[in-house]
C-alpha cells in the first residue's frame, strides 16, 4: 500500500456520564498488523473501538491518525459493530450491502459507474463472497456475514479495520477462515485491530495485542506480551477504576 | 360498462382521484423509511399528537386550512421532539416518552376543543373528506410532495447507510441525527398534508401498509421505495373507486383494501410469505451438496457433479 497507515492514541481518557471507562492510554499502531484487544468485560474494548471509529469523543487527550494532526476521512475507517447490533432481516442482498461502501464516497450525486461496480467485484472476490453475492443477508452463516462487512470496508477504501467481537458465535473452522481473512488484510497493509476474549487461540489469531483493563496493561508483538504475568494483571484483576487500592 | 366510467364524469371524483394518487404516492415512498427505521409506532402516536394542535390554531386564529397546518406542525415536532430530548437526558426509553407525551398532549387538545366554539368532528379527523377535496387542500399536498420526495431521493443513499446500521454510519461521518430528525419532519409534514384530505386513521395507512407490503416481496431498498408509492398510490385510487362503485366511506375502504392487500402478501408471497414452501423450489439436497463441496472440496471416489448418480 503506497500510504502506510497508523494510529496514535495519545493519553486518551474516554468517560461515560463523566464515569471513565479508559484512563489515559496511549498506543501506537502500525499498519500490516492483526491486533488483539484483550480484557475482561467492562475493560473498555468495545469502548476504544468506538472511540477510534469516532463515536465516541475523548475527555483527555488525541487520537492521531497516520502521523498528521488533519481529521482523518469518513471513509478511511472501517467500523464493524457486534453482529447481533445488525439487523439481518433488512432488505438488501450482499453485492447491496457492498455497494453501501462506495456510497459515501459518492456523495448525494455522483453516478454510481463502472469503476464502482469494479471496486464491488473485487471486494466481493477478495472475500470470496462471488456466488453469494445474490443472497440476502440473512442467509449467510456467521463467518460469511463478517466477510460480507469486510467487503463492504474494503468497497469504502477504509485502511483501518475495527472488528467488535468477530468471532464471538462462529464455530471453530470460520473462527479459522475468518481469522486469516483478517491476516491477509494485514498482509496487505492495513490494520486490522479486534476485541477478543478467548485466551486458547488469540496467539494464532493476531501477531499483536492490546492488553487492556481500563488502563493499558501491556502492548506489542504476541510473542513477547502473551504472557503469565500480563494475563493475570489483565483478567485476575478487578477492572480498574481509577484509584489504585 | 358506463357504472365503470362513471366516476371519471364527476368533477369532485377527478379531483379526489388526483388527491389520492399524490398523497398515495408520497405516503407510500416515506412508508419505506419509516419500516425500515421502525417508526410505525412513532407515526401512530404522533398522529394523536396532532390533535391540540388543530384546538390552538383553531382557537388563536380561527378555522382555516393555515391556522390548522400550523398548529399540527408545531405540536407533532413539540411531541417528537419532546420525547427524544426526554430519552437522551434521563433513563427513559424513547417509546416510553412519546406515549407520555402523545397522550398528554391528546387529552390536552380535547380539553382544548371543548372551549373552541367550532365544532371539529371526531369522523372527519380520524377519516378526512376526500371527496371534498378544495384546491388549497391540493396545492397543500402538490407542494409537500415536491419537498418530500426530492429530499428522499437525493438523501437516499445517507438514508439508506443510516437506516442499515446507525452506528457504522456515524464512523462514516454521517450526521445520524439532523437525518432522524429530517425523517421525523417528513413524516409530521406528510401526515399533516393528508390530515385534510384523508384523516389521520388514512394517513397513517398510507405511511406504513405500502412498504410493509412490499417489504414481504423484495430484497432490495429501491424497490421497497418506489414499490411501496407504487402500491400506496394505485392502492388509494383503487380504493376509492371501489367506494364509489360500492357506494361506502371512502377513506374507510382505501385502508381496508391496504389492509388486505398486506394480508394477502402475509400469506401468498412467494419470498417471504407464510405459506412460501409451496413455491419453493425443489433441488434444496443438491444446492446444500453443492455448498458443501464448496467448503470441503471434491470427494475422492464420489461423482463429479450433484446432479449425476440419480
Amino acid at each position: 500500500m503506497e500510504n502506510p497507515c497508523s494510529l496514535e492514541i495519545k493519553d486518551a481518557t474516554v468517560a461515560y456520564n463523566r464515569v471513565p471507562a479508559i484512563h489515559h492510554l496511549n498506543l501506537k499502531i502500525e499498519g500490516g498488523h492483526c491486533v488483539a484487544l484483550m480484557g475482561p468485560n467492562g475493560a473498555g474494548k468495545t469502548t476504544l473501538l468506538k472511540t477510534i471509529a469516532g463515536l465516541l469523543t475523548v475527555e483527555t487527550g488525541e487520537i492521531v491518525f497516520h502521523g498528521l494532526q488533519q481529521k482523518r476521512t469518513g471513509s478511511e475507517i472501517a467500523y464493524l459493530p457486534q453482529r447481533e447490533q445488525v439487523d439481518w432481516d433488512f432488505p438488501i442482498t450482499v453485492r447491496g450491502l457492498v455497494e453501501m461502501g462506495c456510497y459515501i464516497g459518492l456523495g448525494w450525486w455522483r453516478r454510481f459507474g463502472p469503476e464502482h461496480r469494479q471496486t464491488v467485484e473485487q471486494a466481493l472476490a477478495t472475500m470470496h463472497l462471488e456466488s453469494l453475492a445474490a443472497r440476502q443477508i440473512s442467509a449467510l452463516s456467521g463467518g460469511q456475514q463478517q466477510r460480507a462487512f469486510l467487503a463492504r470496508s474494503l468497497a469504502q477504501k477504509a485502511r483501518i479495520f475495527l472488528l467488535d467481537e468477530p468471532f464471538a458465535g462462529l464455530d471453530r473452522p470460520s473462527q479459522e477462515s475468518l481469522a486469516r481473512t483478517m491476516r491477509e488484510l494485514a498482509a496487505a497493509g492495513y490494520m486490522v485491530i479486534a476485541s477478543h476474549h478467548d485466551l486458547k487461540n488469540a496467539a494464532d489469531f493476531f501477531d499483536q495485542m492490546i492488553f487492556l483493563n481500563g488502563e493499558l496493561i501491556a502492548f506489542g508483538d504476541s510473542a513477547t506480551v502473551f504472557t503469565d504475568e500480563n494475563l493475570a494483571r489483565t483478567f485476575n484483576t478487578e477492572v480498574f477504576s481509577g484509584t489504585h487500592a | 360498462m358506463n357504472w365503470l366510467l362513471e366516476p371519471f364524469h364527476h368533477e369532485f371524483m377527478r379531483r379526489a382521484l388526483l388527491g389520492c394518487a399524490l398523497i398515495g404516492f408520497t405516503n407510500g415512498y416515506l412508508s419505506a423509511f419509516i419500516v425500515l427505521r421502525r417508526m410505525a409506532l412513532m407515526a401512530d402516536a404522533l398522529s394523536h399528537s396532532l390533535l391540540p394542535g388543530l384546538a390552538v390554531g383553531i382557537l388563536l386564529f380561527g378555522f382555516s386550512p393555515v391556522s390548522i397546518f400550523v398548529g399540527g406542525l408545531v405540536a407533532a415536532m413539540l411531541v417528537a421532539l419532546g420525547s427524544e430530548v426526554i430519552s437522551r437526558s434521563s433513563r427513559i426509553k424513547e417509546e416510553t416518552a412519546l406515549a407520555v407525551l402523545y397522550t398528554l398532549a391528546f387529552s390536552a387538545g380535547i380539553v382544548l376543543l371543548s372551549f373552541a366554539h367550532v365544532q371539529v368532528e371526531l369522523e372527519h379527523y380520524l377519516f378526512g373528506n376526500i371527496l371534498g377535496l378544495s384546491n388549497s387542500d391540493l396545492w397543500v399536498t402538490y407542494a409537500i410532495s415536491l419537498t418530500i420526495l426530492p429530499a428522499l431521493v437525493a438523501l437516499q443513499r445517507p438514508l439508506l447507510v443510516m437506516l442499515f446500521e446507525p452506528s457504522v454510519a456515524r464512523s462514516q461521518g454521517v450526521n445520524v441525527v439532523v437525518l432522524n430528525y429530517l425523517l421525523v419532519t417528513f413524516l409530521v409534514l406528510a401526515m399533516i398534508s393528508s390530515l385534510q384530505a384523508v384523516g389521520v386513521i388514512l394517513a397513517l395507512g398510507l405511511l406504513v401498509a405500502p412498504a410493509a407490503t412490499v417489504y414481504l416481496f423484495s430484497d432490495s431498498c429501491p424497490a421497497l421505495f418506489w414499490g411501496g408509492g407504487i402500491v400506496g398510490g394505485i392502492g388509494a385510487c383503487v380504493g376509492l373507486l371501489l367506494s364509489y362503485w360500492l357506494n361506502i366511506p371512502a377513506g374507510a375502504c382505501i385502508v381496508l383494501l391496504l389492509g388486505l392487500t398486506f394480508f394477502a402478501a402475509y400469506i401468498c408471497s412467494p419470498r417471504y410469505g407464510v405459506f412460501r414452501h409451496l413455491f419453493m423450489r425443489r433441488h434444496l439436497h443438491e444446492e446444500s451438496l453443492l455448498r458443501w463441496r464448496e467448503a470441503n472440496g471434491p470427494v475422492p471416489g464420489a461423482g463429479p457433479g450433484p446432479t449425476e448418480g440419480k
